[in-house]
């Protein structure tokens, strides 16, 4: 490896190293040191059920991910692909982007109960404009001296979305579900702290009220782990599949 | 449709007769509509009144003024994806072969100078077996020498498989090299202001031969061949 490829391994091992050091100074029950929460975190996979929560979590990221991409994917190439659809529908998605998660959850949790779907809805819901956004600027993207190709050469509709339109809204595609997955796990954890029996919004509630913090560090460590794997072995190999055709040296 | 969005008339009452497995070239200053109407011969544009004698599920070959291929996908799947149904991979590779793109298939199109590019979207308006060959300037912006050379290969590759094909160009000496048939336009709404037959075969026609067409054309007709 190069010099500047070890730079962001150097900033992490800094990272935890200043984090040994102050924890050691301060000596306090409120700032655990890296060791204590990594024994947490071993402990709790262990014998505790830590493992169940961090997939209970993830299904509900996975779910109202899931949701969002398709319905604002929807919504946003028609508002993109239809003038007068924009014109009805932009002052409801300026309204859903500026109301606050928090609004949009009590409302779901009052309205439709303490349950699972009311959650991911609440969720998906809280994304949904931001991918509107993003697809509506892909869908006024589109290249339309690449449609009247497609259009001349009598491509079928299924061959023009495969080879012709979904290639254009990739890098849209990508955009929005990078802002996406991040945005969605910490509205998760809201979610499941205000009306959730489980899940690891539910187990940093319970252990503020225990002011155990190391819990609270382990289970935001954990955590963070799993999104760092998705982004690393999923997100990103993806990405450069599909943009293998850019940057070739020419 | 203008810019504005008023209506613009840009053709009326034109009526060309093309002959089968003929080059047709339609020669006109700019803004007389040429590429108009081959949209509408292509069925791209849904504004205009009138027929065309020529149904909305033949097979066309288009080659644009840009080379228009998809930029994601390698030479050969742009031929490919358009390909007539049947079209073999020995077809593929004399076809690429016959326009010196065998090398070129397993690139993308951004590897490509433009006048590979173009050779491309040559191929691969042949790939379709047209029915019709349609081609909207197709070798504008290139340098002269590039230009000829594919002049030549288009004429190569067309006289490999005839097919009734209608070319828009600016350029009078690469319309007298091309036409059978040589429509000359004026604008506003386009009308037709002669057609002159050519009946050298294309590849009997010599720089020289073509020069005496040239200036004896610029002397009848001077709005259409002055300072191309």
């Amino acid at each position: 490896m190069s010099r500047g490829a070890w730079m962001p391994v150097i900033s992490v091992v800094g990272f935890v190293l200043l984090w040994y050091i102050g924890a050691e100074i301060a000596q306090s029950r409120l700032l655990p040191g890296p060791v204590a929460v990594l024994q947490y975190i071993y402990e709790e996979t262990l014998h505790g059920n830590l493992l169940t929560q961090l997939g209970i979590t993830l299904w509900r990221v996975v779910a109202s991910f899931a949701v969002a991409m398709l319905i604002g994917s929807v919504i946003g190439l028609a508002m993109g692909q239809m003038p007068a659809l924009n014109r009805v529908l932009d002052p409801w998605l300026i309204v859903l982007l500026n109301l606050p998660a928090l609004v949009i959850i009590i409302l779901a949790y009052v309205w439709f109960g303490l349950n699972e779907a009311a959650a991911i809805g609440a969720v998906a819901l809280n994304k949904i404009p931001n991918v509107v956004v993003t697809l509506r600027e892909g869908a006024r993207a589109l290249d339309p001296g690449l449609d009247e190709m497609a259009r001349a050469y009598r491509m079928s509709p299924w061959s023009k979305f495969r080879n012709v339109v979904l290639p254009q809204l990739q890098p849209y595609f990508a955009a929005a579900s990078r802002s996406g997955i991040s945005l969605i796990w910490k509205i998760v954890l809201v979610v499941e702290l205000l009306g959730r029996p489980n899940g690891v919004g539910f187990e940093l509630h319970l252990n503020f009220q225990l002011f155990n913090v190391t819990a609270i560090l382990g289970y935001t460590l954990a955590f963070v782990a799993v999104m760092l794997a998705i982004e690393y072995l999923l997100v990103q190999p993806l990405e450069r599949h599909s943009t293998r055709w850019r940057n070739k040296p020419v | 449709m203008g810019a504005d969005g008023t209506e613009l008339t840009a053709i009326r009452d034109l009526t060309l007769d093309l002959k089968p497995e003929s080059m047709t070239v339609l020669m006109g200053p700019s803004g007389c509509g040429k590429t108009t109407l081959l949209r509408i011969v292509a069925h791209l544009d849904d504004r205009f009144i009138g027929e065309v004698e020529f149904p909305s599920d033949a097979r066309i070959g288009f080659m644009f003024q840009e080379p228009r291929l998809l930029p994601w996908r390698t030479v050969r799947q742009n031929i490919e994806l358009v390909a007539a149904p049947g079209f073999t991979e020995e077809e593929l590779d004399r076809l690429a072969r016959s326009v010196g793109l065998t090398e070129m298939l397993p690139r993308y199109p951004q590897e490509l100078s433009l006048g590979l590019a173009r050779r491309v979207a040559l191929a691969r308006a042949f790939a379709t077996k047209p029915d019709l060959l349609l081609l909207d300037e197709p070798f504008v912006s290139l340098d002269e020498k590039t230009a000829d050379r594919l002049r030549r290969l288009l004429l190569d590759v067309w006289s490999a498989r005839p097919t009734t094909a209608v070319m828009v160009t600016h350029n009078a000496r690469e319309a007298i090299l091309l036409a059978d048939q040589l429509v000359l336009l004026a604008p506003r709404p386009t009308h037709v202001v002669a057609i002159e037959t050519i009946d050298v075969p294309q590849a009997e026609r010599d720089p020289k031969m073509i020069e005496a067409l040239h200036s004896d054309l610029l002397q009848r007709f001077p709005a259409n061949f002055s300072g191309l």
